[in-house]
């Protein structure tokens, strides 16, 4: 479903500041395939992220889709078939438009925006019916400005915009960072029930090694632009925090670096 | 008096169209479009030179429309295509318009006393329909027959005209493009990741809001009975002056509520201004600084207040506070007093 081939990605080139982000990596993902992605900071993995949503654009190397190869295609084309959700709860709905405003938006997604109304009585219907399965109870504040919604509440919403319309690739950065443990808590359990739901093929970026080991079928971990490791589906089962940071001591000969990546 | 309320009202009324323009760039599209001072001559260029050369003036009002579009989807491309900041590209555009706007006219004004322009032919319908004088004959009963208006057909198809472009710009923004312009004033990066191209919406809102303000352009020059080339300076102040007292006046709930808001500020400045320039050491020469000060005052006051409306409502709990603890110690006193 999500195929890199051979991406490489510098940033400030020919500068004292030049920094090699993205070092030759290939990854493959099947349709289906949930992959946690862990690393400390500067890893590369949010770089990765905007190469395969098409907000950078690999220096080498190819993005394929579905099959269709997407490297230099624009950020809002590849957007019908990629649904992302920012670890900023602010940043992934329109805070001065209603709740029904922001899913019109999104469920305009994968079709040509139109002159038609955005929210009709027939989509509300719809919208009404998959807030529910939020457990939230947004499904009664339709009318709602986002601004008035709390950040766990308005990242559940990012979650079911970037999801309801079941997108090739769902792309999801630290989505739980931002937010107090029970609502990441909350998020979590949603991504969880969300993509066995849909079959989405999922990557997802985070911190939390207990977060990265619960979820998903597949995990990589990733150092200086590199993936370091690729755990497969029968290793992960058996996969623990102590393991994991075991083994990047022994492929990088060094503790990891983050304090956070460990504490989280 | 009544002559040059109904004047201001009238003004208003036309003038509304422009400020709804602005409102889609400065609020809706969070764009400070600059470029309104050029596309208001340039409706009324393109419209004077047409009627002056005989053409149709309905016509000639429509086609400004479009003139302003062009002019808007100028800036828009300047911005996103070239990537140059907001307010510079609007600034860049508004200078070339002022040659432009000259090209068009040919000299620096036309006047149109004359001719047929589209409000001519509405206020002589108006005056053989009868309509005129059934509203004047009113007017009279109340004893204001000494300032009877010239004509009720400006005003009266102004009205019709200025709220159906608020429905349609109601609607519009509920559409599923209109809604996309909306999100990328409110969260562009978000709406990209909705597939959304923002840089064409950027230039289709710029170019619908510039096709308003050259619309009124072209009214405001057939009421006025010419185009010249320096009646957009300021143009953009008296729009942002007009969204501004709209929505402190009168709520900004809705998109419907707003627009709506947007048409009685644009009718409160102008009656402000008129007020403002019967003053007797005021000329209007002054009429910018009177703007100037309309838009400071309506930018602080409601914060002003907001904020001596919070002090006296802290104030008034203290007070209470300080009532039940001394009520309360008044009343342990006395059941001492009792005991002992």
């Amino acid at each position: 479903m999500l195929h890199l081939n051979q991406i490489h990605k510098i940033f400030n080139e020919g500068t004292p500041d030049e920094k090699i982000a993205i070092d030759q990596v290939n990854l493959t993902l099947k349709p289906g395939d949930f992959v946690t992605v862990i690393g400390s900071n500067g890893a590369g993995k949010s770089t990765l992220m905007n190469i395969i949503s098409g907000v950078l654009v690999p220096d080498v190397g190819e993005v394929q889709i579905a099959g269709k190869d997407v490297t230099s295609m624009s950020e809002f084309k590849r957007s019908k078939m990629i649904g992302r959700v920012f670890q900023d709860p602010m940043a992934g709905t329109a805070p001065s438009m209603t709740i029904e405003e922001n899913l019109a938006m999104a469920y305009a997604r994968n079709k040509t925006r139109t002159l038609r109304r955005g929210v009709t009585k027939k989509r509300k219907e719809y919208f009404r019916e998959v807030l529910e399965t939020l457990h939230l109870g947004l499904e009664n504040r339709l009318n709602a400005k986002v601004g008035l919604l709390s950040g766990g509440e308005r990242q559940a919403l990012s979650l079911l915009m970037a999801t309801f319309t079941e997108p090739s690739i769902l792309l999801l950065d630290e989505h739980t960072a931002a937010l107090d443990p029970s609502r990441a808590e909350l998020i979590t359990n949603l991504t969880k029930e969300i993509v066995a739901k849909y079959q989405l093929t999922t990557l997802m970026v985070t911190h939390n090694m207990q977060q990265a080991i619960d979820l998903g079928n597949r995990l990589i971990m990733m150092d200086k632009g590199q993936i370091i490791l690729e755990v497969n589906e029968e290793q992960k089962k058996q996969l623990s925090i102590e393991g994991l940071l075991a083994e990047f001591k022994r492929i990088r000969g060094t503790q990891m670096a983050s304090d956070r990546a460990i504490l989280a | 008096m009544f002559t040059a309320i109904f004047g201001s009202f009238e003004a208003g009324i036309i003038y509304a169209i422009m400020a709804l323009g602005v409102y889609l760039s400065f609020r809706i599209l969070d764009f400070p479009d600059l470029t309104v001072d050029g596309s208001f001559v340039t409706g009324a260029a393109v419209t004077a030179v047409m009627i002056a050369n005989g053409a149709n003036p309905f016509l000639a009002t429509i086609l400004a429309l479009f003139a302003g579009f062009a002019a808007g989807c100028m800036t828009g491309l300047l911005h996103t295509f070239g990537k140059i900041n907001n307010l510079l590209s609007g600034i860049l555009m508004m200078i070339a318009l002022y040659s432009i706007n000259l090209r068009i006219m040919g000299r620096s004004n036309i006047p149109l006393l004359n001719t047929d322009t589209a409000f001519t032919k509405i206020r002589s319908v108006f005056e053989e329909t009868g309509i005129d004088s059934f509203f004047n004959g009113f007017l009279s009963m109340v004893g204001l027959s000494d300032s009877l208006p010239e004509t009720w057909g400006i005003l009266i198809v102004m009205i019709i005209v200025t709220l159906m472009i608020k429905f349609i710009t109601d609607w519009f923004l509920q559409t599923e493009i209109g809604l996309a312009i909306r999100a990328t004033g409110d969260n562009k990066r978000m709406i990209r990741s909705l597939s959304a191209n923002t840089n064409i919406l950027v230039v289709l809102g710029l170019g619908l809001s510039n096709a308003l303000v050259a619309f009124s352009g072209a009214l405001i020059a057939q009421q006025g009975g010419f185009a010249d080339v320096g009646m957009g300076i300021g143009m953009i102040v008296i729009g942002l002056a007009s969204v501004i007292i709209g929505e402190a006046l009168f709520g900004t709930k809705t998109i419907a509520r707003t627009t709506l808001a947007v048409i009685g500020g644009s009718i409160i400045y102008r009656i402000v201004v008129t007020l403002a320039l019967r003053v007797e050491f005021l000329d209007p020469g002054d009429m910018k600084l009177i703007t100037a000060i309309i838009v400071i005052i309506a930018l602080t006051t409601p914060k002003i207040i907001e904020g001596s409306k919070e002090r006296r409502r802290k104030t008034q709990k203290r007070m209470n506070m300080i009532q039940a603890t001394a009520q309360t110690k008044g009343e342990n006193h006395a059941a001492l007093k009792s005991n002992s």
